[in-house]
C-alpha cells in the first residue's frame, strides 16, 4: 500500500485548488482536545499524562491548545489539576495555550498559574443555560463582565464560545437570530473571536449555512469560528459548507476526544486528524503535522484504554 | 459548565428530539417550507440506491443466512428507497457471501417504482440473473490497471471487452446497465488515480450503453479537493444527470465528499445501510457510508430523498442485530438510548 503514505503527507495537493475552489488559503485548528475532549471522557487522567499530550500536540504544528477550565473541581473534577498542568507545560512561542474562566475567580487563578490567554461560554438557548449554570442568558454575560474588564487590564485576549448554535438539546430548535445576538453580545463586549458550537451535533450544511448568513450580519466572518460536533456525522459537511462562506478558524479534538453527554454512547468533538485529512486535501494550508497529530492520538487513547473517533487514524492503522 | 448526570437527567431523550422536533428529521416539505432548494444551486430531488444487501454484506465477515437477506430487503423496499442493490450473481467461489444469489433473488417482495439491480460481472452471470428475474443489471469497470488485475485478473481493456458482451445483450433484452468505476479518486495498490483516467473509463461504460455511471472512492481517499477534480474531468464527457457518487467513509470525509458532488449538480448518491461493509484494504476500517447520515444530511438541506428515515434506521437496527453489530451511523448510535443496537 505504498501509495497511501503519499497521501497523507502535509499540503499534498497544489494550494492552486483553494483559491479556485472558494476556500481560505489557510485555517487555524484550535485544538480542543486536553479540555473539551478530556472534560467528556468518563476516566479521570493523570496530570502527567495531560502535561505530555498538551507538550505532544505542541510538537504538531497547531497554533492554539486548549490546555484546562479554571472551574471548580466540585463541578469538573477532570480538570481539579488545573493549575499544575497549566505550570507543567511546555509553552513554545508562538502558540497559544488558551484556558476556560468561568468567572472572576477562575480568571485570576488562570492568570497567576501563568495562562495568557482565556475563553468565556455563552449559549443561544435560554433553557440550556437555566439548566447548565441557572441563570438567564442575560445574567450570564453580565457575570462575565467581570472577566472582560480584568482581561482588558492585563491585556489578555478573550475568546467568546456560543453554545447550542444549530440546536439544544432541551429547547430543540434555535433561531439563526438568537445566535447572532448573543455572539454580537459577546464580540461587542471584547471577545476577539466567537466559536459557533454545534454542541449536540444535530446541525447540518443547510443549517449551517442559514446560521453562519445571518451571525454574520453582525459579527465580521473573521472573527467567527465553529465548533462542530460529530454526534450526528455531519461535522465534516457543516466545516465544508463554513469554510466556503469564509470562516477559517476550526476547533476539533485529537482523536475525536469526548463523547456527547447528552446522548449516551454517542460521540462528540470532531477528529482534529479527520479535519486536517480534509483540508490537507483542499490544498488548505495548516501547518500541522499529520503523523504527528495521529501519534498523539495514538498515545493519549492509550493512556485511556479506548480506540480512537478518529477514522483517519482507524483506517491508517493496519492491525 | 454544570455537572454531567443533571443534564442527563432533564433533557430531552433524542427519540423525544426526533419525534417532537420533526426539523431535525423531516424531509424538506414540512420543515423548510421557505427554503428554495433550486435557489441554493442543489437539485431538488437525489436518488439514494441502497447498495448494503450486496455491496454491504459482502464486504460482512459473518455469512448472512439467505432468509435475513431477504427480510433485509424486503424492509428497505418500504422506506421509500428508489433502488435497492440486491445480490451479485458471481461465481460463489469468489464471494461466498452472494452464492445464494438465485434464491434472494426470487424471494425478495418486488414493490412497484423500486429498482433492485444486480451485479453481473459477465455474459454467464447475466443470463443466470435474468432467468432468476432480474430486470437491471450492474457492470464493474476501475480506473486503475492495477487494481483491475489484482480483482478480476485482467485489465482494463479486456472488462471492457466482457462488459461490452452483458450491455448488448441488456440492449437487445430492453435491461438498463447501470455502470460502476472503483478507485475514481485513489487505489490501494497504485495510489494517486489520474482524473482523465477516470473520465475515460466512464465515458467507455456510457457509450456501450449503460445509462448511470456510479463513480467509487473504493477505499475512501478522496477529499472535497479530489472529488471536484474528478468530476470536473468527468463531466466533460458524461452528462451530471447520468452521474451518480458512491462514497466510502474510511477517512470519514464521505459525506463531505458527497456535498461536494451534489453541489457540481450530482443528483444519485449510493450508501449502504447501517454503513454495512468494511475495508477489504483496511483491517478494521469503515467502509460504505451510513444511508441513514446521508438522509439526515439530505433532510437539512431541504433536498427530497422520499426515504422515511425512521424506517431506514429500523431496517438497520434488523441487520445490525443480525449480524450481532454496532451500527456504523452516526445518527443511529445518537438515537438509541443506549448508544448500542444489541
Amino acid at each position: 500500500l505504498r501509495g497511501l503514505g503519499s497521501l497523507l503527507s502535509p499540503c499534498q495537493v497544489s494550494s492552486a485548488a483553494a483559491a479556485t475552489g472558494g476556500y481560505p488559503k489557510r485555517v487555524k485548528v484550535v485544538e480542543v482536545g486536553p479540555r473539551d475532549g478530556l472534560q467528556n471522557e468518563k476516566n479521570v487522567v493523570p496530570t502527567p499524562v495531560k502535561i505530555n499530550l498538551i507538550n505532544m500536540l505542541s510538537e504538531t504544528g497547531l497554533q492554539v491548545i486548549e490546555a484546562t477550565s479554571f472551574v471548580s473541581p466540585k463541578w469538573v473534577p477532570q480538570m481539579a489539576d488545573h493549575t499544575e498542568v497549566m505550570q507543567g507545560i511546555n509553552k513554545l512561542p508562538g502558540i497559544s495555550y488558551p484556558v476556560l474562566t468561568p468567572n472572576l475567580k477562575g480568571f485570576q487563578a488562570a492568570v497567576a498559574a501563568g495562562a495568557k490567554e482565556v475563553s468565556i461560554f455563552g449559549a443561544a438557548s435560554e433553557l440550556f443555560t437555566k439548566k447548565n449554570i441557572n441563570c438567564s442568558i442575560e445574567e450570564s454575560l453580565e457575570r462575565f463582565d467581570e472577566v472582560m474588564k480584568a482581561a482588558r487590564e492585563a491585556s489578555i485576549p478573550v475568546r467568546g464560545y456560543v453554545s447550542c448554535v444549530l440546536g439544544c438539546p432541551y429547547e430543540g430548535k434555535i433561531a439563526a437570530a438568537k445566535v447572532a445576538e448573543v455572539s454580537k453580545k459577546m464580540y461587542s463586549m471584547g471577545c476577539y473571536e466567537i466559536s459557533l458550537g454545534d454542541t449536540i451535533g444535530v446541525g447540518t450544511p443547510g443549517s449551517m449555512k442559514e446560521m453562519l448568513s445571518v451571525v454574520m450580519k453582525d459579527v465580521p466572518v473573521g472573527a467567527l469560528a465553529v465548533h462542530c460536533h460529530d454526534t450526528y456525522g455531519q461535522a465534516l459537511a457543516n466545516i465544508l459548507v463554513a469554510l466556503q462562506m469564509g470562516v477559517s478558524v476550526v476547533d476539533a479534538s485529537v482523536a475525536g476526544l469526548g463523547g456527547c453527554p447528552y446522548a449516551q454512547g454517542a460521540s462528540g468533538n470532531v477528529a482534529t486528524e479527520d479535519l486536517v485529512y480534509m483540508l490537507n486535501g483542499l490544498g488548505i494550508h495548516t501547518g500541522v503535522d499529520l503523523q504527528k497529530l495521529m501519534d498523539t492520538g495514538t498515545f493519549i487513547c492509550n493512556a485511556l484504554n479506548r480506540r480512537t473517533n478518529s477514522k483517519v487514524s482507524q483506517a491508517s492503522c493496519r492491525l | 459548565m454544570g455537572t454531567v448526570p443533571s443534564a442527563l437527567k432533564h433533557c430531552l431523550s433524542y427519540q423525544h428530539l426526533l419525534k417532537e422536533q420533526l426539523w431535525i428529521a423531516e424531509p424538506p416539505a414540512a420543515a423548510h417550507p421557505a427554503q428554495e432548494p433550486q435557489a441554493s444551486g442543489l437539485p431538488e430531488y437525489i436518488k439514494i440506491v441502497e447498495v448494503g444487501p450486496r455491496d454491504g454484506l459482502q464486504n460482512e465477515k459473518v455469512i448472512v443466512p439467505t432468509d435475513i437477506k431477504i427480510e433485509l430487503i424486503n424492509q428497505l423496499s418500504k422506506t421509500g428507497l428508489p433502488a435497492i442493490e440486491v445480490t451479485s450473481f458471481v461465481s460463489s467461489k469468489w464471494v461466498p457471501q452472494m452464492a445464494d444469489h438465485k434464491e434472494v433473488m426470487r424471494g425478495i417482495e418486488r414493490h412497484p417504482g423500486v429498482q433492485y439491480p444486480v451485479l453481473t460481472p459477465n455474459l454467464q452471470g447475466f443470463h443466470s440473473a435474468i432467468a432468476a428475474g432480474a430486470t437491471e443489471v450492474s457492470v464493474f469497470g476501475a480506473a486503475s490497471e492495477s487494481f483491475s488485475k489484482m480483482n478480476i485478473n485482467c485489465s482494463i481493456e479486456e472488462s471492457i471487452e466482457k462488459f461490452e458482451e452483458v450491455t448488448k445483450s441488456a440492449r437487445n433484452m430492453n435491461i438498463p446497465v447501470r455502470g460502476y468505476v472503483s478507485c475514481a479518486l485513489g487505489c490501494p495498490y497504485e495510489g494517486n488515480v489520474v482524473p482523465d483516467k477516470v473520465a475515460e473509463v466512464s465515458k467507455r461504460l456510457y457509450s456501450m450503453g449503460c445509462y448511470e455511471i456510479s463513480l467509487g472512492d473504493t477505499i475512501g481517499v478522496g477529499t472535497p479537493g479530489s472529488m471536484k477534480k474528478m468530476l470536473e474531468a468527468v463531466m466533460k464527457e458524461i452528462p451530471v444527470s447520468a452521474l451518480a457518487v458512491h462514497c466510502h467513509d474510511t477517512y470519514g470525509q464521505a459525506l463531505a465528499n458527497i456535498l461536494t458532488a451534489i453541489q457540481m449538480g450530482v443528483a444519485v448518491v449510493d450508501s449502504s445501510v447501517a454503513g454495512l461493509g468494511g475495508c477489504p484494504y483496511a483491517k478494521g476500517a469503515t467502509g460504505n457510508v451510513a444511508t441513514e447520515d446521508v438522509i439526515y444530511m439530505l433532510n437539512g438541506l431541504g433536498i427530497n430523498t422520499g426515504v422515511n428515515l425512521y424506517a431506514m434506521m429500523e431496517a438497520g437496527n434488523f441487520i445490525c442485530t443480525a449480524l450481532n453489530k454496532k451500527t456504523n451511523s452516526k445518527v443511529a448510535q445518537a438515537s438509541f438510548s443506549t448508544g448500542t443496537i444489541n
